[in-house]
């Protein structure tokens, strides 16, 4: 019976004198280990080379100012709310006078902090974040770490430098 | 200089000599496998990956040295101590080059010149098998026996074939010194192009003596874990594995001299006497001489790993019937052919024995019915 289409017919008969030699076989073996022998080689070496992870690669979490240099989140939540891990964590505070070229909002996450243990960087805190605050880029890994006091990420390893923005492939 | 030092550095030479050979060998293998399977292999020590084999033994020196309790410690130890002479000894009578002259005195560039050069080799690849056997029997463990009786009666096997095949070389030559049969193939006369079944069958022995892949029978995971070596560990693995490369490396220069001339290369004698007769002349010819049997020699090394990373593993009673009905009955077969060749003055006799079998296979392949053949046809797609 014939499961797949892939099916192959087996030559059970015996083997002739040339097939049981191994001779010609062999050669052709190596004829095709050699054409490999000299074949580009597709590897990448990694930590040298790095390749193009893609548009939609999910790294290292960034904490978006907009075009004036204000903090977009408004500590409203939602992004920890969404977060399936609860890896988020914020404290919420309140806008000053004078501080508004700090925070386009009233109210802001004085404290914000992921914890990179608990991340699946599943992307969901950008996709619930009403602010455009919160994205994973998709250009940077988050580094290894050695130790556990390494693994929570604050404020200041999450919001954007505006000397270098982050700027997503398809944006520009 | 005294004739004895300079012979004394000479043979320091060709162990050092062997020894490097074997250690980038490791190296080598690594990186053929990894080009072969479209990859760069080791590239992370040293430029290349070159430091590679320096790496390797480091790692291998501060493995943890472990000898099993109920094992026979002191021929435990001396297990790979032998793989690892014997592997050593037999390029002693290799001829690496032709002579050195020195102070007036013609020297040759060999480790020891004995008439009965290739008796000495085989005596002492023979006594390889001791390496393996001492070692698997005095592990106590039944896998590491059974890996050692499998190698020493694949090794027995074969050394008859090797011997068989080899006679026919003899028989051209008339002596038993390695020299003497290099010497013979002066002059572009190649023993490959008389012996052209020999030959084959030399090298597929010699395939099986080094237990390379695909002969590599006496180590097997599926079966005998690791084989004869599955309790050594650290450093006195590293014996048996570089005994290995060690045992390639000679057969290599043992094909090289025994069918591939040797030191002789084409336009020997003309790029001699363009050199001149004398001392330095001389020197610079025979380092030609033997820069040409290194090539050689390592082209060989090369087609051991190409084979290696090619062929899979044999099954061990196919193993044994191509040794025993095949190998055996056909280097007979080689040397009857080759005498009868000799006996009218015929060199290029032997290929007639060739001959026949192209022809046989040739009738076979065209008389086999048409429904039988057809290997691998696609089944139609419904
Ligand atoms: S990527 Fe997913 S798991 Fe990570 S912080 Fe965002 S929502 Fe949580
Ligand atoms: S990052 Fe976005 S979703 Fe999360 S608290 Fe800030 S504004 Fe809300």
């Amino acid at each position: 019976m014939q499961l797949t289409n892939r099916a192959k017919k087996i030559d059970k008969s015996e083997m002739t004198l040339a097939e049981r030699m191994y001779l010609p076989a062999i050669a052709g073996g190596m004829a095709i280990t050699l054409k490999h022998f000299f074949k580009k080689k597709p590897t990448i070496n990694y930590p040298e080379q790095k390749r193009y992870l893609g548009p939609v690669f999910r790294g290292h979490h960034i904490l978006k100012k907009d075009e004036a240099g204000r903090e977009r989140c408004t500590a409203c939540g939602l992004c920890a709310v969404a977060c399936p891990a609860e890896a988020i964590s914020m404290v919420a505070a309140e806008r000053k006078a004078g501080e508004e070229n700090l925070y386009r909002e009233e109210k802001y996450a004085a404290v914000y902090e992921i914890n990179m243990l608990r991340c699946i960087f599943c992307g969901f805190c950008e996709e619930a974040c009403p602010k455009q605050a919160i994205y994973l880029r998709h250009d940077q890994f988050v580094p290894v770490f050695m130790s556990r006091d390494e693994v929570i990420y604050g404020k200041d390893r999450l919001v954007e430098d505006m000397s270098s923005r982050y700027l997503r492939e398809g944006w520009k | 200089m005294d004739i004895f030092w300079i012979k004394a550095i000479i043979i320091l030479v060709i162990f050092g000599l062997s020894l490097f050979v074997a250690m980038y060998s490791t190296w080598a293998e690594r990186k053929v496998a990894g080009y072969m399977q479209d990859r760069p292999g080791p590239n992370r020590a040293g430029w290349g990956g070159l430091l590679q084999p320096l790496a390797d033994a480091g790692k291998m020196f501060f493995k943890e040295d472990f000898i099993p309790a109920q094992a026979n410690k002191w021929l435990f130890i001396a297990g790979p101590c032998l793989a690892m002479l014997t592997a050593l000894l037999s390029s002693a009578v290799i001829p690496f080059g032709d002579t050195l002259r020195i102070d007036g005195q013609e020297i040759q560039v060999q480790g020891i010149e004995v008439n009965i050069g290739i008796l000495w080799v085989f005596g002492i690849v023979s006594l390889g098998v001791y390496g393996v056997m001492v070692g698997g029997w005095a592990s106590n463990n039944k896998f590491s026996l059974l890996g050692a009786i499998r190698a020493a009666s694949q090794n027995i096997s074969y050394e008859l074939a090797l011997g068989l095949s080899l006679i026919a070389v003899i028989m051209m030559t008339g002596s038993l010194s390695v020299r003497d049969i290099v010497n013979s193939q002066h002059g572009g006369g190649w023993n490959i192009l008389f012996q052209p079944l020999g030959f084959v069958i030399f090298l597929t022995c010699a395939f099986a003596e080094c237990n390379r892949t695909p002969f590599d029978l006496p180590e097997c995971e599926a079966e005998l874990i690791g084989g004869y070596h599955t309790e050594y560990s650290s450093m006195k693995l590293g014996f048996y594995l570089f005994a290995e490369y060690v045992n390639m490396f000679v057969s290599s220069c043992v094909v090289s001299a025994l069918y591939f001339g040797g030191f002789n290369y084409p336009f020997m004698d003309k790029v001699a006497e363009a050199l001149g007769n004398d001392a330095t002349g001389h020197n610079i010819a025979t380092a030609i001489g033997f820069f040409a049997f290194f090539a050689k020699a390592l082209f060989f090394v090369f087609f051991f790993m190409w084979v290696r990373w090619t062929l899979p593993r044999f099954r061990y009673d196919q193993l044994m019937n191509l040794g025993w009905k095949s190998l055996i009955p056909l280097s007979i077969l080689n040397i009857i052919v080759t005498g009868i060749g000799l006996m009218f003055n015929l060199r290029w006799f032997s290929w007639v024995a060739v001959g026949i079998i192209v022809a046989v296979v040739a009738i076979q392949a065209a008389t086999k019915p048409k429904a039988a053949r057809g290997i691998l046809e696609a089944a139609p797609v419904r």
